[in-house]
């Protein structure tokens, strides 16, 4: 770090990054507000189909909320229940009584939990974050680490084993990758432990957590690996046979300032995009293995607030993967045009 | 372009995370627990939270937080517990038709949060579940009661709308202080998280993970040796298998299936516990077959039910012929049941006039032998009954149909066709466990209890008598009736009841008797339903 910045190379770089920021921060505003024009009404749209959905699906939200003593009620009772806890309004009513309460800063009550949504949301958020994160993380390293090695070498030994495993591993089921490193690393090995973020009863130390996080870690950055692996190594091939690369080992600069300097900073925009590009992919993978770890996040919530037609739950949860999603790919558009001069906002 | 910089950090944070990731995982091995340890870990298929008695919670009396006037007192499974005195100071005091029943308080309880207990918390907490702004689960359950009422500082009078002499069994819904009772639905209760009750644990700590309860310094009884109870909510099955293999969990819940997997296992005991969890199916009414008495007793004759118990349920059952399984004891008539016999069940068909048709299907007068069988589509168990009992009466001539669906496409079908139903959700009296089950529909019966509303000669009159009757051995004798009545006109099929099945590693606990368990099951239940009785 020293060497660079005493160097002449680092005065020089330093101009232009500035410049770079001036002359792209109109063009992020505007990107910014492109995607909060289209995102919001989006939002609104789609948390109102959550309870149009809910409202035309066979499920009847009673039968959900009894569960096996429905079988004991009368239909007079039933429809008194429906009246008191309010099963009973047009989907439209209960769509609109939860816009309202949202813009007043009430999420709602959510009856699976028995608690208010926001409290669902202060409770379970951080782990999810903490897992999705470390995952994502994870994976990306990883991705860096073996793409950058696969792709400096096509054809090579290591870059055909990297690509083939890269695929294979796509190809597996996240929930089938989950119950296999259960199986196998904590039942049969007992080198971590089955499922949870403490033992039964401990409080939450950081050694425990981190513990007990890197199964459902391990296995949630393997099945987000192979894609951000297979899209690094790309470039990162491609980069090496670029004029740029050829010029920089023809000055005589060393292998590893060559991929420092020349390859990385090429490879790194595609990888940005793509990794804002699949945040769907994480959500959906962090709900499976949530769920088979019973990791105490949000994406496991997902799975009660379904099955229970916990509505103020689900649409909160919906509309807020939805704006996850939305947020990631504005950011990853960002790192983009600051990344790569070359791009333009017409997005 | 030339950042060197964040990619060495890069590198370096992957190398700390690696050697993070070796590290961590080299951590003690789970070692399975051993001698009596004063802290039980539990995992359970059940959500956490809801431990809210207006909705149900502890309904029967089996809670660590709650206790109700009367508490279940078991000396095995095989019989019925008696109702034993909690919060009551006596057993509870009838007038002569058993409509108005009294009940003296205890005076020396005190609840977790530290208020003593009086006749004005059972008030509040029965009104709360009568109440139909609390939109109470159980409130069907309770609608004999008129008025409850405080007589005195310790004293509760129940004035109920007609003799009912089974109330007792009504009398073990937990009681809540009265100033927990909020308005509004139950469900949306902070009552749910924060349960204040009377009974040997209370509510220590409640996250997404687990529930911690311990000992209740305030508890009235002797305090429990096993002090802290650990909850872990984990719903997928397979998962809580394995960590009860990976050890560190003292038991959990699975099915038979997936119990008898541990049979064998070191330090694991697999406990099948008795049950009046009945399955069995209603017949439609409105079905030219299933509406001709002899075909239902035919259907009643060819069902081969120990079949079905050793190839679904993996033995864990016993054949059920009537709702009133052998544990009901006196009650219970051993010469009501149905012999296995197809032969006859076709030689019945043929009299009525049932002859099998060019599809090898029979026929009367131009009506077939078929109907639609229901199950509940998320339950599996009923799934794999309702296709046996499907294949065995195919060989006879017989059609079933057999269609998943939900409660509210079942409700829609309970005059066209059979429904595959569960019962026994309140079995500790035989005339919650029967009554509306087999007499005819009356205002207010459940969509499901008999719901195609067929009658069994001198069943009603039997089963109203019995809710009159003071003396108990003249019930047993109506409810003896009730049963021969009933295999001479069948209106089910009733297949099996259901054990329920639990695993538990190995202790020196002395846990006691188990007790039988209604169609509810999970880890409140199994060999931890009196966890504070434990004794070494």
């Amino acid at each position: 770090m020293a060497a660079v910045t005493a160097g002449p190379t680092a005065r020089g770089a330093a101009r232009p990054r500035r410049t770079l920021w001036r002359d792209r921060r109109r063009a992020l505003g505007g990107l910014a507000l492109h995607r909060a024009v289209v995102g919001v009404p989006m939002l609104a749209g789609l948390s109102g189909l959550v309870f149009l959905l809910a409202d035309r699906s066979p499920f009847d939200p009673l039968a959900a909320h009894l569960g096996a003593r429905y079988q004991q009620v009368s239909a007079e009772q039933r429809e008194s229940l429906s009246g008191a806890l309010g099963f009973d309004a047009p989907w439209w009513q209960a769509w609109w009584a939860w816009v309202g309460d949202l813009l007043r800063g009430d999420l709602g009550w959510s009856r699976v939990y028995a608690m208010p949504v926001s409290e669902v949301f202060a409770e379970r958020l951080p782990w999810t974050l903490l897992l999705s994160g470390t995952a994502l993380a994870g994976a990306v390293l990883a991705a860096l680490l073996l793409g950058t090695a696969a792709g400096l070498a096509p054809g090579g030994a290591l870059d055909r084993a990297v690509t083939r495993t890269g695929v294979l591993v796509q190809a597996v089921p996240p929930f089938v990758l989950a119950l296999g490193s259960v199986t196998v690393f904590a039942v049969l090995l007992r080198w971590a432990p089955v499922a949870g973020a403490a033992e039964p009863g401990e409080p939450h130390t950081a050694a425990g957590v981190a513990r007990h996080l890197v199964l459902p870690a391990v296995t949630l950055a393997l099945t987000q690996l192979p894609w951000a692996l297979l899209a690094v190594r790309t470039a990162v091939a491609r980069a090496t046979g670029s004029e740029a690369v050829r010029a920089a080992r023809a000055r005589g600069l060393t292998p590893a300032r060559v991929v420092a300097a020349h390859v990385l900073p090429v490879s790194l925009a595609p990888l940005a995009t793509i990794v804002g590009a699949r945040l769907p992919e994480l959500v959906v993978g962090a709900v499976l293995v949530e769920e088979v770890f019973a990791w105490p996040g949000l994406a496991g919530a997902v799975v009660g607030s379904a099955q229970a037609l916990d509505f103020p739950l689900l649409a909160a949860l919906t509309v807020a993967t939805t704006a996850v999603v939305l947020v990631g790919s504005l950011l990853a558009d960002a790192a983009y045009l600051l990344l790569d001069p070359r791009v333009g906002t017409d997005a | 372009m030339t950042r060197p910089v964040p990619t060495r950090t890069l590198l370096t944070g992957t190398a700390l995370v690696a050697a993070l990731a070796l590290t961590s995982c080299a951590g003690p091995p789970a070692a399975g627990p051993s001698g009596s340890p004063t802290r039980i870990v539990l995992a359970d298929a059940q959500p956490l939270g809801g431990y809210d008695p207006v909705d149900g919670y502890g309904e029967l009396g089996v809670s660590p937080v709650f206790e109700g006037l009367l508490r279940p007192e078991s000396t095995g499974d095989d019989r019925l517990p008696d109702l034993a005195p909690a919060l009551a100071a006596a057993p509870p005091e009838p007038n002569g038709d058993s409509t108005v029943w009294d009940v003296e308080l205890r005076t020396d309880v005190v609840f977790s949060d530290g208020s003593a207990l009086d006749a004005d918390d059972v008030v509040a907490t029965y009104s709360a579940v009568l109440d139909p702004a609390t939109a109470s689960e159980i409130a069907a359950s309770y609608s004999m009661i008129e008025s409850v009422t405080a007589t005195g500082d310790h004293s509760v009078r129940f004035t109920l709308h007609h003799p009912y002499y089974a109330f007792p069994a009504r009398m073990s819904l937990g009681i809540t202080p009265e100033e927990e009772i909020t308005p509004g639905p139950a469900a949306d209760s902070g009552r749910n998280r924060r349960p204040v009750g009377t009974g040997p644990y209370v509510l220590a700590e409640l996250d997404a993970e687990q529930a911690v309860f311990e000992a209740n310094p305030h508890y009235h009884g002797t305090a429990p040796q096993v002090t802290e109870l650990v909850t872990l909510y984990l719903p997928d099955d397979n998962t809580r298998a394995q960590r009860m293999r990976a050890g560190g969990v003292d038991g959990t819940v699975l099915p038979p299936t997936a119990a008898a997997t541990f049979a064998g296992a070191d330090g694991v005991d697999v406990l099948s516990v008795r049950t009046a969890d009945w399955r069995g199916l209603s017949l439609p009414a409105e079905n030219a077959f299933a509406s001709d008495g002899a075909a239902r007793l035919a259907m009643n004759l060819a069902v081969d039910r120990d079949g079905i118990i050793e190839h679904v349920l993996a033995g864990h059952g016993r054949p059920a012929h009537t709702p009133v399984a052998e544990v009901y004891g006196e009650a219970h008539e051993p010469e009501a049941v149905f012999d296995h016999d197809p032969d006859e069940a076709a030689r019945l068909l043929d009299g009525a006039g049932w002859r099998e048709g060019p599809d090898g299907i029979r026929e009367r007068d131009g009506d077939r032998a078929a109907f639609t069988l229901y199950y509940l589509a998320s339950d599996s168990l009923r799934r794999d009954l309702a296709t046996a009992f499907a294949a065995e009466m195919l060989p006879l001539g017989i059609e079933v149909d057999v269609r998943g669906g939900t409660w509210d496409d079942m409700g829609s079908h309970t005059a066209d066709a059979a429904i595959l139903l569960g019962g026994g959700d309140k079995p500790y009296d035989l005339d919650t466990q029967v009554y509306a089950t087999l007499h005819t529909r009356e205002e207010g019966t459940p969509t499901f209890e008999n719901p195609g509303d067929l009658a069994v000669p001198g069943v009603d009159e039997a089963l109203e008598d019995a809710r009159r009757s003071p003396d108990a051995a003249e019930r047993a004798e109506l409810y003896r009736e009730v049963q021969r009545a009933y295999v001479e006109h069948p209106t089910y099929v009733f297949l099996a009841f259901a054990d329920h099945t639990y695993v538990s590693a190995e202790n020196d606990w002395d846990s006691g008797p188990l007790v039988l368990e209604p169609h509810a099951h999970g880890v409140s239940w199994g060999p931890w339903w009196n966890l504070a009785g434990w004794r070494r």
